[in-house]
Protein backbone atom coordinates (compact mmCIF):
# COMPACT_ATOMS: atom_id res chain seq x y z
CA UNK A 1 0.00 0.00 0.00
CA UNK A 2 1.63 3.11 -0.78
CA UNK A 3 2.31 5.46 1.53
CA UNK A 4 2.41 9.66 1.70
CA UNK A 5 3.48 12.33 4.34
CA UNK A 6 2.17 15.63 5.09
CA UNK A 7 4.70 18.06 6.52
CA UNK A 8 3.99 20.87 8.71
CA UNK A 9 5.65 23.84 9.94
CA UNK A 10 6.07 23.40 13.53
CA UNK A 11 5.71 20.69 16.17
CA UNK A 12 3.59 22.28 17.51
CA UNK A 13 1.06 21.46 13.96
CA UNK A 14 2.62 18.36 13.78
CA UNK A 15 0.90 17.08 17.19
CA UNK A 16 -2.57 18.55 16.41
CA UNK A 17 -2.78 16.85 13.18
CA UNK A 18 -1.45 13.83 15.29
CA UNK A 19 -4.51 14.32 18.01
CA UNK A 20 -7.42 15.19 15.54
CA UNK A 21 -6.14 12.04 13.49
CA UNK A 22 -5.88 9.58 16.44
CA UNK A 23 -9.17 10.79 17.39
CA UNK A 24 -10.67 9.08 14.01
CA UNK A 25 -8.53 6.40 13.98
CA UNK A 26 -6.79 6.55 10.65
CA UNK A 27 -3.46 4.96 10.39
CA UNK A 28 -0.68 7.10 10.83
CA UNK A 29 3.08 7.35 12.40
CA UNK A 30 5.27 10.31 13.36
CA UNK A 31 8.67 10.20 11.19
CA UNK A 32 11.61 12.10 10.61
CA UNK A 33 10.88 14.51 7.54
CA UNK A 34 12.92 12.68 4.65
CA UNK A 35 15.59 14.30 3.41
CA UNK A 36 15.02 15.54 -0.01
CA UNK A 37 12.37 16.75 0.85
CA UNK A 38 12.72 19.53 3.54
CA UNK A 39 13.87 20.20 6.68
CA UNK A 40 10.92 21.52 8.34
CA UNK A 41 10.41 20.82 11.88
CA UNK A 42 12.27 17.63 11.46
CA UNK A 43 8.91 15.38 12.17
CA UNK A 44 6.47 14.97 9.49
CA UNK A 45 3.26 12.52 9.11
CA UNK A 46 3.20 9.16 7.33
CA UNK A 47 -0.18 8.19 6.08
CA UNK A 48 -2.15 5.80 4.04
CA UNK A 49 -1.79 7.63 0.10
CA UNK A 50 -5.55 5.79 -0.19
CA UNK A 51 -6.70 8.30 3.13
CA UNK A 52 -5.07 11.21 1.64
CA UNK A 53 -8.69 13.62 0.58
CA UNK A 54 -10.09 12.53 3.96
CA UNK A 55 -7.15 13.54 6.17
CA UNK A 56 -6.75 16.80 4.44
CA UNK A 57 -9.99 17.57 4.80
CA UNK A 58 -9.97 16.81 8.16
CA UNK A 59 -7.38 19.15 9.28
CA UNK A 60 -8.07 21.95 6.81
CA UNK A 61 -11.13 21.96 8.59
CA UNK A 62 -9.53 22.21 12.29
CA UNK A 63 -7.43 25.37 10.64
CA UNK A 64 -4.35 23.46 10.59
CA UNK A 65 -1.97 24.58 7.85
CA UNK A 66 -0.28 22.15 5.80
CA UNK A 67 3.30 22.75 4.38
CA UNK A 68 3.24 20.19 1.59
CA UNK A 69 2.06 16.23 0.87
CA UNK A 70 4.08 13.80 -1.01
CA UNK A 71 3.74 10.23 -1.94
CA UNK A 72 6.62 8.13 -0.62
CA UNK A 73 8.30 6.09 -3.37
CA UNK A 74 8.79 2.27 -2.17
CA UNK A 75 12.24 2.61 -1.24
CA UNK A 76 11.55 5.48 1.23
CA UNK A 77 8.74 3.37 3.57
CA UNK B 1 20.45 11.34 53.68
CA UNK B 2 19.84 11.82 57.53
CA UNK B 3 20.60 15.49 57.25
CA UNK B 4 18.23 15.31 54.41
CA UNK B 5 15.24 14.23 56.65
CA UNK B 6 16.17 16.28 59.57
CA UNK B 7 16.10 19.22 57.49
CA UNK B 8 12.30 17.99 55.97
CA UNK B 9 11.37 16.80 59.41
CA UNK B 10 11.97 20.94 60.27
CA UNK B 11 10.54 21.98 57.64
CA UNK B 12 6.59 20.91 59.07
CA UNK B 13 7.11 23.81 61.63
CA UNK B 14 7.75 26.23 59.14
CA UNK B 15 4.57 28.13 57.71
CA UNK B 16 4.74 29.66 54.57
CA UNK B 17 3.26 32.74 53.45
CA UNK B 18 5.42 33.92 50.81
CA UNK B 19 3.05 32.62 47.82
CA UNK B 20 3.10 36.19 46.01
CA UNK B 21 7.15 35.30 45.23
CA UNK B 22 6.33 31.90 44.20
CA UNK B 23 4.11 29.12 45.50
CA UNK B 24 5.35 26.80 48.01
CA UNK B 25 4.61 23.52 48.52
CA UNK B 26 4.02 22.23 44.79
CA UNK B 27 1.11 19.73 44.31
CA UNK B 28 3.13 16.05 44.39
CA UNK B 29 2.15 15.56 40.80
CA UNK B 30 4.10 18.74 39.87
CA UNK B 31 7.13 16.85 41.72
CA UNK B 32 6.81 13.24 39.37
CA UNK B 33 5.95 15.03 36.39
CA UNK B 34 8.78 16.53 36.87
CA UNK B 35 11.34 12.89 38.33
CA UNK B 36 9.50 11.21 35.72
CA UNK B 37 10.31 14.00 32.49
CA UNK B 38 14.38 13.75 33.93
CA UNK B 39 14.20 9.56 34.10
CA UNK B 40 12.08 8.52 31.28
CA UNK B 41 12.14 11.12 28.22
CA UNK B 42 14.85 13.80 29.00
CA UNK B 43 15.81 14.61 25.49
CA UNK B 44 15.03 17.75 23.45
CA UNK B 45 11.35 18.51 22.26
CA UNK B 46 10.61 18.22 18.55
CA UNK B 47 14.60 19.01 17.59
CA UNK B 48 15.11 15.35 16.59
CA UNK B 49 13.08 12.30 14.68
CA UNK B 50 12.87 9.18 17.77
CA UNK B 51 9.80 8.81 20.14
CA UNK B 52 11.68 10.51 22.71
CA UNK B 53 12.18 13.96 21.35
CA UNK B 54 8.61 13.78 19.97
CA UNK B 55 7.32 12.66 23.61
CA UNK B 56 9.23 15.92 25.08
CA UNK B 57 7.42 17.72 22.30
CA UNK B 58 4.25 16.31 23.09
CA UNK B 59 4.34 17.93 26.54
CA UNK B 60 4.96 20.82 25.97
CA UNK B 61 1.94 21.03 23.11
CA UNK B 62 -0.36 19.63 25.91
CA UNK B 63 0.94 22.18 28.52
CA UNK B 64 -0.43 24.80 25.50
CA UNK B 65 -3.48 22.98 25.20
CA UNK B 66 -4.31 22.80 29.21
CA UNK B 67 -3.16 26.88 29.28
CA UNK B 68 -5.93 27.43 26.85
CA UNK B 69 -8.40 25.79 28.14
CA UNK B 70 -7.89 27.26 31.59
CA UNK B 71 -7.64 31.11 29.87
CA UNK B 72 -10.60 30.16 27.52
CA UNK B 73 -8.34 30.59 24.50
CA UNK B 74 -9.02 28.79 21.26
CA UNK B 75 -5.32 28.84 19.61
CA UNK B 76 -2.87 26.87 21.82
CA UNK B 77 0.08 27.86 18.77
CA UNK B 78 -0.49 31.32 20.11
CA UNK B 79 0.98 30.75 23.61
CA UNK B 80 4.72 31.29 23.83
CA UNK B 81 6.91 29.83 26.46
CA UNK B 82 8.85 31.97 28.63
CA UNK B 83 11.26 31.94 31.29
CA UNK B 84 8.88 34.27 33.72
CA UNK B 85 5.86 36.80 33.43
CA UNK B 86 8.99 39.79 33.30
CA UNK B 87 10.37 38.29 30.19
CA UNK B 88 6.95 37.63 28.23
CA UNK B 89 6.08 41.82 29.29
CA UNK B 90 9.37 42.55 27.70
CA UNK B 91 8.50 40.61 24.65
CA UNK B 92 5.54 42.33 24.62
CA UNK B 93 6.27 45.96 25.42
CA UNK B 94 10.01 45.63 22.81
CA UNK B 95 8.20 43.65 20.36
CA UNK B 96 5.38 46.07 19.61
CA UNK B 97 6.48 49.44 20.95
CA UNK B 98 8.24 51.90 18.48
CA UNK B 99 9.29 55.60 19.34
CA UNK B 100 5.97 57.89 19.55
CA UNK B 101 4.13 55.64 20.45
CA UNK B 102 1.88 56.41 23.88
CA UNK B 103 1.14 53.81 26.34
CA UNK B 104 -1.11 54.16 29.44
CA UNK B 105 -0.17 51.97 32.95
CA UNK B 106 -1.24 52.43 36.29
CA UNK B 107 0.62 53.66 39.54
CA UNK B 108 0.32 49.87 40.77
CA UNK B 109 2.61 47.52 38.49
CA UNK B 110 5.22 45.99 39.34
CA UNK B 111 8.65 46.70 38.55
CA UNK B 112 8.44 44.18 35.75
CA UNK B 113 6.20 46.34 34.12
CA UNK B 114 7.67 49.82 34.90
CA UNK B 115 11.33 49.32 34.40
CA UNK B 116 11.13 48.17 30.69
CA UNK B 117 8.73 51.16 30.39
CA UNK B 118 10.86 53.68 31.91
CA UNK B 119 14.17 52.04 29.45
CA UNK B 120 11.62 52.29 26.33
CA UNK B 121 10.95 56.01 27.43
CA UNK B 122 14.46 56.70 26.70
CA UNK B 123 13.78 55.44 23.42
CA UNK B 124 10.82 57.90 22.91
CA UNK B 125 8.20 56.19 24.06
CA UNK B 126 5.54 58.19 25.49
CA UNK B 127 4.39 57.37 29.12
CA UNK B 128 1.11 58.08 31.54
CA UNK B 129 1.31 56.65 34.64
CA UNK B 130 -2.54 56.92 35.95
CA UNK B 131 -2.15 57.41 40.00
CA UNK B 132 -4.02 55.11 41.63
CA UNK B 133 -6.21 55.71 45.29
CA UNK B 134 -4.54 54.62 48.42
CA UNK B 135 -6.68 51.18 48.38
CA UNK B 136 -4.90 50.47 44.95
CA UNK B 137 -8.03 51.27 42.78
CA UNK B 138 -7.69 52.23 39.32
CA UNK B 139 -10.74 54.90 38.08
CA UNK B 140 -11.72 53.49 34.32
CA UNK B 141 -12.80 57.16 33.22
CA UNK B 142 -9.50 58.77 34.34
CA UNK B 143 -7.80 56.22 31.86
CA UNK B 144 -10.30 57.26 28.96
CA UNK B 145 -9.23 60.93 29.66
CA UNK B 146 -5.91 59.97 28.96
CA UNK B 147 -6.28 58.04 25.61
CA UNK B 148 -4.36 59.94 22.58
CA UNK B 149 -4.53 59.24 19.13
CA UNK B 150 -0.83 57.59 19.78
CA UNK B 151 -2.16 55.66 22.18
CA UNK B 152 -0.46 52.22 21.47
CA UNK B 153 -1.08 49.87 24.94
CA UNK B 154 -2.60 49.99 27.86
CA UNK B 155 -0.59 47.71 30.35
CA UNK B 156 -2.35 46.84 33.46
CA UNK B 157 -1.75 44.17 36.40
CA UNK B 158 -4.71 42.19 36.97
CA UNK B 159 -4.00 42.11 40.78
CA UNK B 160 -1.62 43.72 42.70
CA UNK B 161 1.64 41.80 44.43
CA UNK B 162 1.79 44.47 47.27
CA UNK B 163 -2.02 44.74 48.61
CA UNK B 164 -3.48 42.56 46.59
CA UNK B 165 -6.09 44.94 45.21
CA UNK B 166 -8.29 43.23 41.98
CA UNK B 167 -8.06 45.77 39.15
CA UNK B 168 -11.24 46.34 36.83
CA UNK B 169 -9.61 44.57 33.64
CA UNK B 170 -12.70 43.56 31.99
CA UNK B 171 -14.04 47.14 32.32
CA UNK B 172 -10.70 48.53 30.77
CA UNK B 173 -10.77 45.63 28.46
CA UNK B 174 -13.92 47.08 26.58
CA UNK B 175 -12.56 50.49 26.64
CA UNK B 176 -9.19 49.52 24.57
CA UNK B 177 -11.13 47.32 21.88
CA UNK B 178 -13.47 50.34 21.35
CA UNK B 179 -10.60 52.65 21.00
CA UNK B 180 -8.19 50.16 19.06
CA UNK B 181 -5.87 49.66 21.89
CA UNK B 182 -3.59 46.51 22.40
CA UNK B 183 -4.32 45.68 26.05
CA UNK B 184 -1.76 43.62 27.89
CA UNK B 185 -2.59 42.02 31.16
CA UNK B 186 0.39 41.31 33.70
CA UNK B 187 -1.16 38.17 35.48
CA UNK B 188 1.25 37.40 37.50
CA UNK B 189 -0.52 37.37 41.20
CA UNK B 190 -4.03 35.55 39.33
CA UNK B 191 -3.31 33.04 37.08
CA UNK B 192 -4.73 30.30 38.25
CA UNK B 193 -6.09 31.65 41.87
CA UNK B 194 -8.80 33.59 40.09
CA UNK B 195 -10.87 33.40 36.71
CA UNK B 196 -9.57 34.92 33.59
CA UNK B 197 -11.08 34.80 30.47
CA UNK B 198 -9.02 36.30 27.73
CA UNK B 199 -12.20 36.41 25.29
CA UNK B 200 -14.66 37.79 28.10
CA UNK B 201 -11.99 40.36 29.31
CA UNK B 202 -10.64 41.55 26.19
CA UNK B 203 -7.38 41.16 26.45
CA UNK B 204 -4.74 41.11 23.43
CA UNK B 205 -1.86 39.91 25.49
CA UNK B 206 -1.53 38.01 28.77
CA UNK B 207 1.43 37.96 30.82
CA UNK B 208 1.36 35.06 32.97
CA UNK B 209 4.52 33.10 35.63
CA UNK B 210 3.89 29.30 36.36
CA UNK B 211 5.76 29.16 39.28
CA UNK B 212 2.66 31.48 41.49
CA UNK B 213 -0.98 29.93 41.53
CA UNK B 214 -0.32 27.55 38.64
CA UNK B 215 1.92 25.61 40.64
CA UNK B 216 4.92 24.95 38.31
CA UNK B 217 8.67 25.26 38.75
CA UNK B 218 10.63 28.28 38.60
CA UNK B 219 11.72 29.83 35.10
CA UNK B 220 8.38 28.81 33.58
CA UNK B 221 6.07 31.27 32.37
CA UNK B 222 3.98 32.64 29.31
CA UNK B 223 2.65 34.65 27.08
CA UNK B 224 -0.99 34.76 25.05
CA UNK B 225 -1.17 36.14 22.20
CA UNK B 226 -4.40 37.29 21.04
CA UNK B 227 -5.99 37.05 17.19
CA UNK B 228 -5.47 41.05 17.26
CA UNK B 229 -2.20 41.17 17.33
CA UNK B 230 -0.33 40.31 14.16
CA UNK B 231 2.83 38.11 14.74
CA UNK B 232 4.69 39.33 11.98
CA UNK B 233 4.34 43.15 13.50
CA UNK B 234 6.28 41.61 17.30
CA UNK B 235 9.82 42.07 17.25
CA UNK B 236 11.52 38.40 18.82
CA UNK B 237 13.70 39.47 21.76
CA UNK B 238 15.47 36.83 20.59
CA UNK B 239 16.46 34.39 17.38
CA UNK B 240 17.99 31.38 17.52
CA UNK B 241 17.36 27.94 16.59
CA UNK B 242 13.74 26.78 16.54
CA UNK B 243 14.19 23.31 15.23
CA UNK B 244 11.90 24.16 12.27
CA UNK B 245 13.15 25.62 8.68
CA UNK B 246 16.56 24.99 9.73
CA UNK B 247 17.86 25.60 5.87
CA UNK B 248 17.35 29.12 6.35
CA UNK B 249 19.20 31.84 8.42
CA UNK B 250 16.12 34.07 8.98
CA UNK B 251 13.84 33.52 11.96
CA UNK B 252 10.40 32.06 11.08
CA UNK B 253 7.82 34.43 10.82
CA UNK B 254 5.10 31.44 12.24
CA UNK B 255 3.84 30.48 15.85
CA UNK B 256 4.75 29.27 18.41
CA UNK B 257 8.40 28.73 16.63
CA UNK B 258 9.12 32.89 16.12
CA UNK B 259 9.20 33.61 19.64
CA UNK B 260 10.67 30.30 21.15
CA UNK B 261 14.36 30.44 20.42
CA UNK B 262 16.87 27.57 22.08
CA UNK B 263 16.21 24.75 24.06
CA UNK B 264 12.97 25.33 26.10
CA UNK B 265 12.96 24.22 30.23
CA UNK B 266 11.37 21.12 28.77
CA UNK B 267 11.49 19.61 32.60
CA UNK B 268 10.03 23.44 34.11
CA UNK B 269 6.95 22.89 31.46
CA UNK B 270 6.34 19.24 32.47
CA UNK B 271 6.20 20.29 36.21
CA UNK B 272 4.04 23.46 34.55
CA UNK B 273 1.30 21.22 33.08
CA UNK B 274 0.74 19.07 35.85
CA UNK B 275 0.23 21.78 38.06
CA UNK B 276 -2.15 23.54 35.46
CA UNK B 277 -3.99 19.60 35.56
CA UNK B 278 -4.13 20.60 39.46
CA UNK B 279 -5.64 23.64 38.92
CA UNK B 280 -8.23 22.96 36.44
CA UNK B 281 -8.99 19.45 38.32
CA UNK B 282 -9.78 21.39 42.02
CA UNK B 283 -11.28 24.22 39.92
CA UNK B 284 -10.12 28.40 40.16
CA UNK B 285 -13.34 28.81 41.71
CA UNK B 286 -12.90 26.33 44.33
CA UNK B 287 -9.11 27.65 45.38
CA UNK B 288 -10.53 30.93 45.60
CA UNK B 289 -13.25 30.04 47.75
CA UNK B 290 -10.47 28.58 50.11
CA UNK B 291 -7.92 31.42 49.66
CA UNK B 292 -11.18 34.10 50.05
CA UNK B 293 -11.93 32.25 53.40
CA UNK B 294 -8.52 32.15 54.66
CA UNK B 295 -7.84 36.20 53.22
CA UNK B 296 -11.01 36.90 55.55
CA UNK B 297 -9.90 35.26 58.85
CA UNK B 298 -6.42 36.75 58.70
CA UNK B 299 -8.05 40.01 58.14
CA UNK B 300 -10.53 39.51 61.08
CA UNK B 301 -8.22 38.39 63.23
CA UNK B 302 -5.60 41.30 62.66
CA UNK B 303 -7.78 44.26 61.98
CA UNK B 304 -8.95 44.94 65.89
CA UNK B 305 -5.39 44.96 66.91
CA UNK B 306 -4.28 48.31 68.11
CA UNK B 307 -0.92 49.95 65.68
CA UNK B 308 -1.90 47.55 63.14
CA UNK B 309 -2.31 49.25 59.41
CA UNK B 310 -3.89 47.09 56.92
CA UNK B 311 -3.59 48.11 53.41
CA UNK B 312 -5.78 47.55 50.55
CA UNK B 313 -9.56 47.00 51.11
CA UNK B 314 -11.10 44.92 53.14
CA UNK B 315 -13.97 44.03 50.63
CA UNK B 316 -12.71 40.39 49.76
CA UNK B 317 -14.61 40.35 46.60
CA UNK B 318 -11.82 43.35 45.40
CA UNK B 319 -8.91 41.56 46.59
CA UNK B 320 -6.86 38.19 46.02
CA UNK B 321 -4.90 36.52 49.25
CA UNK B 322 -1.93 38.82 49.63
CA UNK B 323 -2.24 41.07 53.12
CA UNK B 324 -0.20 43.60 53.24
CA UNK B 325 0.50 45.46 57.25
CA UNK B 326 2.55 47.43 59.29
CA UNK B 327 3.34 47.35 63.06
CA UNK B 328 3.44 51.25 64.70
CA UNK B 329 7.03 51.54 66.06
CA UNK B 330 8.27 48.80 64.41
CA UNK B 331 10.20 48.29 60.72
CA UNK B 332 9.00 45.92 58.17
CA UNK B 333 12.06 43.86 58.15
CA UNK B 334 12.21 43.74 61.77
CA UNK B 335 8.81 42.33 62.10
CA UNK B 336 9.51 40.13 58.74
CA UNK B 337 12.54 38.79 60.86
CA UNK B 338 11.04 38.14 64.19
CA UNK B 339 8.12 36.43 62.59
CA UNK B 340 10.59 33.77 61.27
CA UNK B 341 12.76 33.71 64.05
CA UNK B 342 10.27 33.43 66.93
CA UNK B 343 7.59 31.37 64.78
CA UNK B 344 8.68 30.16 61.51
CA UNK B 345 6.46 32.56 59.51
CA UNK B 346 8.02 33.57 56.33
CA UNK B 347 6.91 36.44 54.97
CA UNK B 348 8.07 39.33 52.51
CA UNK B 349 9.18 42.55 53.86
CA UNK B 350 9.55 45.69 51.85
CA UNK B 351 8.97 47.20 48.80
CA UNK B 352 8.28 43.89 47.10
CA UNK B 353 9.61 45.22 43.54
CA UNK B 354 7.09 47.54 43.47
CA UNK B 355 8.46 51.36 44.14
CA UNK B 356 5.66 53.10 42.38
CA UNK B 357 2.87 50.77 44.22
CA UNK B 358 4.66 52.11 47.75
CA UNK B 359 4.56 55.60 47.02
CA UNK B 360 0.57 55.01 45.95
CA UNK B 361 -0.42 53.09 48.74
CA UNK B 362 2.00 55.63 50.95
CA UNK B 363 4.78 53.22 52.53
CA UNK B 364 7.74 54.47 50.55
CA UNK B 365 10.63 53.91 50.93
CA UNK B 366 9.62 51.63 54.04
CA UNK B 367 7.02 49.40 52.82
CA UNK B 368 5.31 46.73 54.07
CA UNK B 369 5.12 42.96 55.65
CA UNK B 370 3.20 41.05 53.47
CA UNK B 371 1.42 37.72 53.63
CA UNK B 372 0.42 36.01 50.63
CA UNK B 373 -1.23 32.56 50.56
CA UNK B 374 -2.02 29.68 48.61
CA UNK B 375 -4.38 26.74 47.78
CA UNK B 376 -1.80 25.12 50.56
CA UNK B 377 -2.49 27.03 53.83
CA UNK B 378 -4.92 26.61 56.44
CA UNK B 379 -6.87 27.72 58.76
CA UNK B 380 -4.55 26.38 61.91
CA UNK B 381 -1.61 28.88 60.07
CA UNK B 382 -3.62 31.38 60.15
CA UNK B 383 -4.36 31.48 63.76
CA UNK B 384 -0.75 30.60 64.61
CA UNK B 385 -0.24 34.02 62.89
CA UNK B 386 -2.91 36.26 64.44
CA UNK B 387 -1.13 35.26 67.77
CA UNK B 388 2.26 35.71 66.90
CA UNK B 389 1.29 39.94 65.47
CA UNK B 390 -0.53 39.72 68.96
CA UNK B 391 2.93 38.80 70.78
CA UNK B 392 4.73 41.24 68.48
CA UNK B 393 2.44 43.99 69.31
CA UNK B 394 2.27 43.17 72.68
CA UNK B 395 5.34 42.83 74.01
Amino acid sequence: MSKGVILFSSIHYVLHAEKLIKAKGFFFDLIPVPRHLSSDCGICLLFDWEQKEQLIDLLEKAGLKIEGVYLLDNREK
Amino acid sequence: MTEVINFMNSKKDIIYFDNAATSWPKPSQVLEAITKFMNEIGANPGRSGYQLSIEAARIIYEARESLAKLFNFNDPSRIIFTLNATESINLALKGLLKPNDHVITSSMEHNSVMRPLRQLEKHGIELSIIPCSSEGYLDPDDLKRRIKPNTKMIILNHASNVIGTILPIREVGQIAKKHNIIFLVDAAQTAGAYSIDVNRDSIDLLAFTGHKSLYGPQGTGGLVIGPRIKEDEMIPLKQGGTGSRSEFEEQPDFLPDRFESGTPNTVGIAGLLAGVRFVIEKGVDKIRQHEVKLTQKLIYGLKDFQKIHIYGSENIEERTSTISFNIEGLSPSNVAFRLEKEFGILSRAGLQCAPSAHRTIGTFPDGTVRFSLSYFNNEDQIEKAIEAIRHLIEK
